[in-house]
């Protein structure tokens, strides 16, 4: 076994404790969810679909700022654990991307009475979506590791560019989308238990993201010393 | 003319040449563009739906499946004998070679817009009138955005298995900004609408353009240098 799987084994292990942890902990935010926050008044019992929803929001836009900030900073120094990182964060970023955009129209059925409706935050965040996928899609497409690297940093940074563009441009479609009710220069405007519910739940998830990234990373490692050494299958 | 201009021209004009020679990417793209204006028209239900009220869009999405078309060509002649590999050799800064391949992507996209438009004219009996220097105008300063960022990927996409259909999903997301305000302004344009409606529009073009044709100009060493 070389450093590199050793290295890489310790991670993916540290990577999946996380990631129980953290599944475990989001059983913990249910209950929270249901129990302990009031119901809606106007919305009822769909608005809990919000403490999901919200954090992986979040999470999966986390994801994708970070893929592009460290596309970044790889074409500068040339480090493979700054391109390992992106990759991980991609695929994450993706899967959460999944819950965000299949939730949303679950919620968006009872409430506004329809799936889905080309409304700018929509939009766009479906657009990333496509667009790491796309960034997946070339990665699986490209065999020399460098060139990969190098390949799809220039997407990430190019994508990271694009998202102020598609907002503005889908911005003047009308836009239904709830305005913000958190990080707004006033107040929140949200009960306590609903915002400290909310709180955990994003914590739970972003403690998901950095479990799920870390087993991908450290599984990255294991494979990339498994091609080196040539036992891989 | 300062150095980099002139080696980029010098090889925007070489693909011009190779491109003349043979025609047959050309020729196909012009045909494929009219296919598709053609499908359109079929795809429409006339009594339902006026052609002016779907001119924009047939138009704009005609030619982006165009220029997507014409975009795969670009690198693939460089990788067939690996000419690519003797582009890379000579002394030619690499913001040059994107520039020259930039120059010849849109000599080629826009060849294939300007044979589309009056058939579009054609088939969709559609009055263009005083709308047509605008309308040229924003067909440019749309397609300069996005024919830039097909530029890079389409170097990228020669080097995958599925280059044909890994260009399109690279490039689409891409080609929403520039489609969008593109769409809004030809609609407004036919529609005889002042210019003070389209000027945000134009603005986001004009920016779109500034920050990809210096971001991709820089990224394009990343792509091409081991």
């Amino acid at each position: 076994m070389t450093a590199g799987e050793t290295a890489g084994r310790a991670v993916a292990r540290g990577g999946l404790r996380t990631s129980l942890v953290a599944l475990l902990a989001l059983i913990g935010v249910y209950v929270l969810a249901l129990g302990y926050t009031p119901v809606e008044a106007r919305q009822g019992l769909a608005q809990k679909i919000f403490y999901v929803h919200v954090p992986a929001a979040w999470c999966a836009l986390l994801a994708f700022s970070l893929v592009g900030i460290v596309s970044a900073l790889y074409l500068w120094l040339k480090d493979p654990r700054l391109d390992r990182f992106a990759a991980a964060s991609a695929e994450v970023g993706v899967a959460f991307g999944a819950v965000m955009l299949t939730t949303g129209p679950i919620w968006a059925k009872p409430i506004w009475g329809t799936w889905w409706t080309w409304d700018a935050r929509l939009t766009l965040t479906l657009f990333l979506f496509f667009l790491f996928i796309g960034y997946l899609a070339l990665r699986a497409a490209l065999h020399d590791p460098g060139e990969r690297a190098r390949f799809s940093a220039v997407v990430g940074i190019l994508g990271l560019l694009l998202v102020p563009f598609i907002h503005l441009s889908v911005y003047l479609f009308r836009t239904l989308h709830p305005q913000p009710i958190v990080l707004k220069p006033s107040e929140p405007s949200l009960p306590p238990e609903m915002l400290r519910t909310l709180f955990v739940s994003a914590v739970v998830f972003t403690v998901l993201y950095v479990g799920l990234v870390s087993l991908r990373y450290g599984l990255a490692l294991v494979e990339e010393s498994a091609e080196e050494t040539g036992d891989g299958g | 003319m300062p150095e980099s201009l002139r080696l980029a021209l010098a090889i925007a004009g070489k693909d011009i040449r190779a491109e003349l020679r043979s025609r047959t990417a050309l020729l196909s793209a012009v045909v494929f563009a009219a296919l598709v204006l053609v499908v359109f028209n079929f795809a429409r239900d006339p009594t339902a739906l006026s052609a002016t009220d779907l001119a924009p869009s047939v138009l704009w999405v005609t030619f982006a499946l165009a220029a997507m078309v014409a975009l795969n060509r670009a690198f693939t002649i460089e990788r067939e004998h690996g000419a690519l590999d003797g582009l890379l050799l000579a002394p030619v800064p690499r913001g040059a070679l994107f520039g020259g391949k930039l120059l010849a992507n849109l000599a080629f996209v826009g060849t294939v817009e300007a044979v589309t438009l009056p058939l579009f004219v054609l088939f969709f009996n559609v009055d263009l009138g005083a709308a047509l220097p605008g309308i040229i105008g924003v067909t440019l300063l749309a397609t300069v955005g996005f024919v830039a960022v097909g530029t890079i990927f389409s170097a990228m996409a020669v080097r995958t298995r599925f280059a044909e259909l890994m260009l399109p999903v690279l490039l689409l997301p891409f080609m929403v900004p520039p489609l969008i305000g593109a769409v809004q302004v030809t609609a407004r344009l036919l529609a005889g609408r002042p210019l003070s409606e389209m000027l945000g529009w134009l603005r986001l073009l004009a920016l779109y353009d500034v920050v990809f044709v210096t971001l991709c100009t820089m990224a394009f060493s990343a792509v091409v240098d081991e």
